[in-house]
């Protein structure tokens, strides 16, 4: 037992951190519009991501429609279900799960998590929001020109991202959605670096990093890794904006459209594919590991135990960080490339699996013999861990290169990286808005909605996206427009699909009541008090809820303990927050695994 | 990829040590009390302003390390003809060197407190900053009228891309500058002019170091440095 003893502590003196000086706004606009308060900024960012959200999921309707019942829909043409594919991809996977798990849940939880009264940069952290938002308008403006979106799937693999044939290949929709990515990752930069800095430098005194919860663990890896993997997709939009626009051939080679040779030689899809992929890896972990960092705080919280081995599962953060930036390749086994190179990707696709299971392992032995709370952030929390499973067991088979090729651009591939990336972060989100709306606002969400949303969702989502694995199997391509008349394509596979997409529309609709739920509880829910589920990280422990702007009236909070004091014998409550100086512990290390 | 997989594993070496002085191996649930026992945790010993520049830098730097590495992909296609160096650039060169000593200068003037040093100081490194953002427009006029145009060889473009690049992020530093520049008159206190011109050295010290790797690839010593250390190690 390393304990420090609490009389060297004593009566705490003034903080060696220092105050900041924090800006005051001065008008309505300053203070809610053009806000440098992170908390404000987080919910900007949260709800204009949750706005994209509904959009990206109205795609999805649109596009599992003309899945469901080729040819019912006539405005459904090839060109917009390609143009809807492309834009609910990228809209899901950078402008909402990106965003909200960093400019959302980064902005609310990382200071009042770390017990700072603000990011450290707020100007440039409200800068980091508009850009961000100017970003999505230029996204969603492609929808109103001539033209009409990019349909060039969300991989923009060139030379057809911007070959006559592929909707806005020729028009503005790439220009577009180019144009709006580099301005994204211009905003996300801003935004990166105070989430980075501020856990480096504005940490509450007491708070050393091992003392940090796991959820800015998460964000903090998260965002390193973003700032230096988002580049890879700058450097690849900068040069096929210069293709297109300027005619340059970076990676257009010499090819005939439409019967006409076109006056570029030499470029190299592959080394677009090469870009694509090394910011598209890790973005992969920039969502998953913000998602793996909340899960462990919602599962400790509502399971009232302390995490098992915490130490294991922020050096396997760490791990799965790096890693995350030397498996790129295991996109592109089908890219003509090496076959030496599949080798080697496929060993370290294989060898990521260790950190993450071991990431598993530890939330199950966490929820071992603890007083589990089936309320609704912990089965969003439960349910996530099965889909994670779930997605990341396909992940081992699409991980090695004899079982990719087949399955390559089939189905399946659609139904792995949907359980994992998409499903499981989107519980993540949901738990995670369930758990902090409180916070947030002083109110509890309804929780019949709230049980409600999360049946629906949770049973939906594996109704759609299981049936798709066998669909996969089967060899039904991805983004095919219609397969109605391929001989191959037996009758069930057509009754699968128009099942898939009654419950996509159920399951969507559901969101409704989500979405509801935020709005009506605002005014009518239950009201939370501080600290509703008894959780010791120190968000919970501010003077006034929701937070205001300084978060912690005169005086910052001094951490004494990590954050996983749960059910601690000899404690009069079952958790102990962490900036609680007292009582010792009765017996030295029990109840900790 | 070679050269991003190499500047990512400089960050991870310069990450593992930072990581390793910061007590990975504790075990916080067994201990209790505000300070812990990693007393070097509680001094801050940079401002955050420093650290963030630092992160800065190092998404610079992947973001023109990815950009390297294309280059040498790109570069191993038949069509791929190098383009000749205009001379100027040696001039620009020297030109960014006397404005990262002069900036040099001006973080040992604010140091020692010497106003009037720190005001030259500053005016001299935008001014050889200027004069090299200049020379690289006469190098792109030089080379665009003797015929290498974009678009005429993947050479060309990723010469005029990386210059224009380097040249915007010098452009934003001159932003910057200015704004030390102006406070070096406004603020009576030196102590105060102290971080936002030692910011603006570090990141001049930067830009150089990038545009000497940049001017080591086109020249072609790069390649040549590369080969003689796989020699070696063969």
């Amino acid at each position: 037992m390393v304990d420090v003893p609490l009389g060297s502590a004593g009566v705490v003196a003034a903080p060696d951190v220092e105050d900041v000086e924090l800006y005051h706004p001065h008008s309505w606009v300053t203070k809610y519009v053009f806000s440098q308060d992170a908390k404000v900024i987080a919910i900007q960012y949260s709800f204009v991501a949750l706005s994209v959200g509904l959009i990206a999921l109205v795609l999805s309707w649109l596009m599992r429609l003309q899945l469901g019942f080729p040819g019912v829909f006539s405005f459904i043409d090839a060109n917009a279900y390609y143009q809807f594919i492309t834009m609910h991809g990228m809209m899901m996977v950078v402008y909402v799960l990106t965003a909200l798990f960093l400019g959302g849940f980064g902005n609310y939880l990382i200071p009042l998590m770390v017990g700072a009264r603000d990011m450290v940069f707020p100007y440039v952290n409200m800068l980091s929001f508009w850009v961000y938002f100017l970003a999505v308008l230029i996204l969603v403006a492609s929808f109103f020109i001539p033209g009409g979106p990019t349909g060039a799937g969300w991989t923009l693999y060139p030379p057809q991202a911007i070959t006559t044939g592929t909707p806005g290949g020729q028009d503005w929709g790439i220009i577009l959605m180019l144009m709006s990515l580099m301005v994204f990752i211009i905003g996300f930069t801003m935004g990166g670096l105070n989430y980075v800095v501020t856990v480096l430098q504005a940490r509450a005194r007491g708070m050393t990093l091992m003392r940090m919860p796991l959820t800015v663990w998460g964000i903090f890896t998260a965002s390193f890794m973003a700032l230096l993997a988002f580049p890879a997709l700058f450097v690849g939009a900068v040069m096929m904006l210069f293709d297109r626009v300027l005619g340059t051939s970076f990676f257009m080679p010499a090819m005939v459209e439409m019967g006409q040779p076109l006056d570029r030689n030499g470029g190299s899809p592959l080394l677009f594919q090469h870009l694509f992929w090394f910011f598209g890896h890790p973005e992969v972990y920039i969502v998953a590991l913000p998602a793996f960092g909340i899960v462990s705080d919602l599962i400790s919280t509502h399971a009232r135990r302390n995490i098992f081995g915490y130490r294991m599962m922020v050096w396997a953060l760490l791990a799965i960080g790096a890693l995350s930036f030397i498996v790129w390749a295991h996109h592109m086994y089908v890219s003509g490339m090496n076959p030496y190179f599949g080798f080697f990707f496929a060993t370290t696709t294989l060898i990521i699996a260790v950190p993450t299971a071991i990431k598993v392992y530890n939330w199950i032995l966490t929820l071992w013999r603890g007083d589990i709370h089936l309320n609704v952030p912990m089965l969003f929390a439960l349910a996530f861990i099965v889909t994670f499973v779930n997605g990341g067991l396909t992940g081992l088979f699409l991980g090695n290169v004899v079982v990719d090729v087949p399955l390559s651009d089939t189905m399946f591939v659609v139904a792995h990286f949907h359980m994992v990336m998409g499903v499981a972060p989107i519980l993540v989100i949901f738990g995670a808005i369930y758990h902090w709306y409180p916070k947030v606002t002083g109110r509890m969400l309804n929780d019949a909605l709230g049980k409600l949303h999360f049946w629906v969702t949770f049973l939906g989502a594996y109704a759609i996206f299981f049936p798709m694995h066998y669909l996969g199997l089967m060899g039904i391509p991805r983004r095919y427009h219609d397969i109605a008349d391929m001989a191959f394509v037996p009758p069930s596979a057509h009754t699968l699909n128009a099942f898939i997409t009654i419950v996509a529309l159920i399951v969507g609709a559901a969101q409704l009541a989500f979405v509801f739920n935020l709005f009506w509880s605002l005014r009518h829910g239950r009201n939370s008090g501080g600290n509703p589920w008894r959780a010791t990280t120190l968000e919970w422990q501010t003077p006034e809820t929701p937070p205001p702007h300084g978060n912690w009236g005169n005086d910052l909070p001094v951490v004494y303990r990590w954050a996983y004091d749960y059910s601690v014998p000899g404690a009069d409550q079952d958790f102990l927050p962490q900036n609680q100086p007292g009582p010792s512990r009765a017996a030295p290390g029990a109840g900790h695994g | 990829m070679g050269s991003i997989l190499f500047f990512l594993s400089i960050l991870a070496i310069i990450a593992t040590w930072w990581l390793s002085r910061q007590g990975l191996a504790s075990k916080p649930w067994l201990e209790q009390g505000e300070a812990a026992a990693l007393p070097n945790l509680s001094v801050r010993s940079a401002a955050p302003a420093t650290i963030g520049l630092r992160v800065f830098l190092a998404v610079v730097g992947s973001f023109f390390a990815l950009f390297i590495s294309a280059y040498s992909m790109r570069m191993q296609l038949p069509d791929w003809r190098t383009l000749p160096l205009p001379p100027i650039l040696w001039l620009n060169t020297i030109m960014l060197v006397l404005s990262s000593i002069a900036l040099h200068g001006a973080m040992v003037a604010v140091r020692r407190g010497e106003r009037n040093e720190l005001k030259i100081s500053l005016i001299a490194a935008g001014v050889a900053a200027l004069a090299f953002l200049s020379g690289q427009l006469v190098a792109w006029q030089q080379l665009a009228g003797e015929g290498y145009r974009l678009t005429a060889n993947p050479a060309n473009d990723f010469f005029y891309v990386l210059t224009g690049a380097h040249g915007l992020h010098l452009l934003g530093g001159l932003v910057a500058l200015a704004r030390t520049t102006e406070k070096a008159w406004r603020v009576p206190a030196t102590e105060h002019l102290r971080l936002p011109v030692e910011l603006c050295a570090t990141y001049w010290h930067f830009l150089l170091l990038l545009w000497l790797v940049l001017l080591s690839i086109w020249t072609g010593w790069a390649g040549e440095i590369i080969d003689i250390c796989r020699q070696l190690l063969t």
